[in-house]
């Protein structure tokens, strides 16, 4: 294992060593040290590593992640794995808003608490929030799953496309166009297999799912004031 | 309109000039169908423009260079604040961004290779870089747009620059919209929706908040790409003086602004005609928000909205833009309106020289189509070596005035070699009226 500590090197170094293992890769697991809210951390990454972020992460660590398994042991800034491609990224603390945003692959757990707006725009990737997540989540979501242990604030899955939600707790409102659904048995073997993926011990049977009515997919004047 | 006029005359119908013919017609469009007219194309009101302001060429007080000897160059640099490879372009005009989906894909090609053949760049749009853009563009701006259709960290290390982009000219603070008739199978799996779907593109981008945050988001952008290329921010044409400085604290290495008459693929009229500020309007703003920072000239100023020909481009330049970026121009370069259409644009409601519906995917010309029929009518090698015939003559017209100017470099254009014909454009330009030295607004 390689260590990098920020306290004598710069995130531009970090990242730099990171991303010179995408041609010849020497090391795998990598850790990083004195980290204090740093953003940017291991963005871009492109190459099956393991990486320990030992700390409190600033914005978008993780950003744009393909390959690498992350794990930020801490609290993560807003937009954690945004754009992940593919590989993993966990956060054992909570996390801010727009985690996962506009994710096209690849699994994103949060063992705390998510902020508003966690998986807006989500294109394909899994978000797994073992506590609660905030406002707006899901915002616009094309595809991937969002699972919430939790609860769910307000306006949840608003003008979504086809993710699916799957949410344990609560759902303090739900957004246009978001309908709870039939929980057939596709969907608890699709949980099954996502919740075990992440590691989370829950049982599939305690969540409702949620998806979108499909009534906004094109305009129609009878749903203007939706719009 | 002139019959209307003449019947006028003759019989004394007096038209409202609040109420005229397309006024009442839009009303009655309204009533009938109950949705707002979403079109393409950008504003077609009269606002005042370039055609407002004229050149002082060289005479007693100035010496001129001479037309086809002496050197005028035309080159520009752009990104030279922190990009380790800024962009080089022989010609100061680029191409503006508009996306694979609102236009063919032979389109697409066809503005990369009219871009490359004379040396300048083009840009992806929202939807994502397909290969063939990539393959034929020789510089390529890739936009990174709210939606974050088809963005992805490989395409973001191809390109030869990356735009973010936080609105444009034809509808500052309004997202866009892609209609299902456009929408492909290969158009819907690289921007991840279902074929047939309304495809909206949000307004705002969905991890940033602010400019604080989006000096954040432009550090990781330069990290993934180890700060080889440079970050442009693009804002439509409003509050611009604020937005160039919150853009240069942003950590921008470029800026472009969009102005009103800029065009796009599909908004709502309403957003088209009433929202923003004309581009002569906005850059001397750009550049007086660029000049108390220190930073003009070191973040360059790219200038979009309505350029036509080679007088507006020195004029963008002369009041303080590096280059120029086209679009509208560009497509009606490759053939969009063509009157030779003019009877299949007559079919489908409109008319050669009027065509706006660029949403409904069924444009003759083959250009702001998917329909695979319609797209095979655009050869995009002949249509590419005619957008590149227009940008040597935008160009050329550039050269002819800078030189009668006395200036050996389109950038040695200044206010000072502009005067106005109104007393609008004069306080919009910011230069003096003709024949006074008056500029409304500086005192005598």
């Amino acid at each position: 294992m390689k260590t990098i500590d920020l306290e004598k090197s710069s995130v531009r170094e970090l990242n730099q060593a990171l991303h010179d293992q995408h041609g010849e890769c020497t090391t795998r697991e990598w850790e990083v040290t004195g980290v204090k809210g740093d953003h940017n951390l291991a963005v871009g990454l492109d190459q099956s590593l393991a990486v320990h972020i030992n700390g409190h992460a600033g914005y978008y660590c993780a950003g744009m992640n393909k390959k690498a398994n992350i794990i930020i042991h801490g609290n993560a800034g807003q937009g954690v794995a945004e754009n992940m491609m593919s590989g993993s990224v966990r956060v054992m603390g909570d996390a801010s808003q727009s985690a996962g945003a506009t994710a096209h692959g690849g699994l994103l757990v949060i063992e705390g608490n998510a902020g508003a707006r966690c998986g807006i725009s989500l294109k394909g990737a899994d978000i797994v929030v073992k506590g609660s997540v905030g406002h707006m989540s899901c915002f616009m979501a094309q595809a991937g799953t969002l699972v919430v242990c939790g609860d769910a604030g307000e306006a949840l899955g608003d003008s979504l496309y086809e993710t699916h939600i799957y949410v344990k707790g609560k759902v303090q409102s739900l957004g246009a166009d978001c309908i709870e659904k039939e929980m057939r048995d596709e969907h608890i073997q699709e949980l099954t297999e996502l919740l075990h993926r992440a590691g989370v011990d829950e049982n599939p049977a305690d969540f409702k799912r949620y998806g979108s009515a499909r009534n906004l997919y094109n305009f129609k004047v009878d749903h203007a004031s939706s719009y | 309109m002139s019959e209307d006029k003449d019947l006028n005359i003759r019989t004394g119908l007096r038209e409202s000039a609040t109420f005229d013919h397309f006024t009442m017609a839009e009303i009655r469009r309204a009533a009938e169908t109950g949705i707002y007219d979403i079109r393409g194309f950008g504003a077609k009101r009269k606002v005042p423009h370039f055609d407002d302001l004229l050149f002082l060429g060289a005479s007693m007080s100035r010496y001129p260079l001479e037309g086809y000897r002496e050197k005028c160059n035309t080159s520009v640099t752009l990104g030279t604040r922190f990009a380790k490879k800024p962009i080089e372009l022989d010609i100061p005009v680029t191409i503006a961004g508009m996306s694979f989906g609102a236009l063919s894909a032979n389109a697409k090609e066809a503005l990369g290779r009219g871009a490359s053949e004379v040396g300048t760049s083009t840009t992806t749009g929202d939807g994502g870089m397909t290969p063939e853009e990539r393959g034929q563009s020789s510089k390529l701006v890739y936009q990174y747009l709210p939606s974050r259709y088809g963005m992805n960290p490989d395409d973001l290390r191809k390109a030869d620059a990356i735009e973010v982009v936080l609105g444009q000219g034809a509808k500052p603070g309004g997202g866009g919209m892609l209609l299902g008739q456009k929408i492909t199978d290969r158009i819907a799996q690289m921007r991840t929706l279902p074929k047939g779907v309304d495809q909206r593109s949000a307004c705002r981008h969905p991890d940033w908040t602010g400019p604080d945050d989006l000096a954040i988001k432009i550090q990781e952008l330069r990290e993934i790409t180890d700060w080889q290329v440079p970050i442009y921010i693009k804002v439509g044409a409003t509050r611009t003086y604020y937005d160039v400085k919150l853009a240069v604290k942003a950590g921008a290495d470029v800026i472009v602004v969009d102005g009103m008459q800029g065009g796009t693929a599909a908004t709502q009229e309403v957003f088209i005609e009433h929202v923003g500020i004309p581009t002569m309007a906005a850059i001397p703003q750009a550049v007086q928000a660029l000049q108390e920072m220190g930073m003009h000239r070191k973040v360059q100023l790219i200038v979009s909205g309505g350029i036509r020909n080679g007088a507006d481009v020195a004029k963008c330049m002369a009041l303080g833009a590096d280059a120029v970026s086209i679009g509208t121009a560009a497509l009606i370069a490759l053939g969009d309106n063509d009157p030779k259409w003019d009877a299949e644009y007559r079919e489908i409601g409109s008319a050669a020289g009027f065509y706006d519906d660029y949403q409904e995917g069924k444009d003759p010309a083959g250009i702001s189509t998917q329909d695979p029929e319609l797209s095979k009518r655009l050869d995009p090698v002949a249509a590419g070596h005619r957008l590149a015939n227009y940008l040597r003559v935008l160009t050329m017209e550039a050269q002819t005035l800078a030189r009668a100017c006395g200036k050996n470099d389109l950038r040695n254009l200044e206010p000072e070699d502009l005067v106005a014909l109104t007393l609008e454009s004069a306080a919009m330009a910011r230069v003096p009226l003709a024949g006074t030295s008056w500029i409304p607004g500086k005192g005598f």
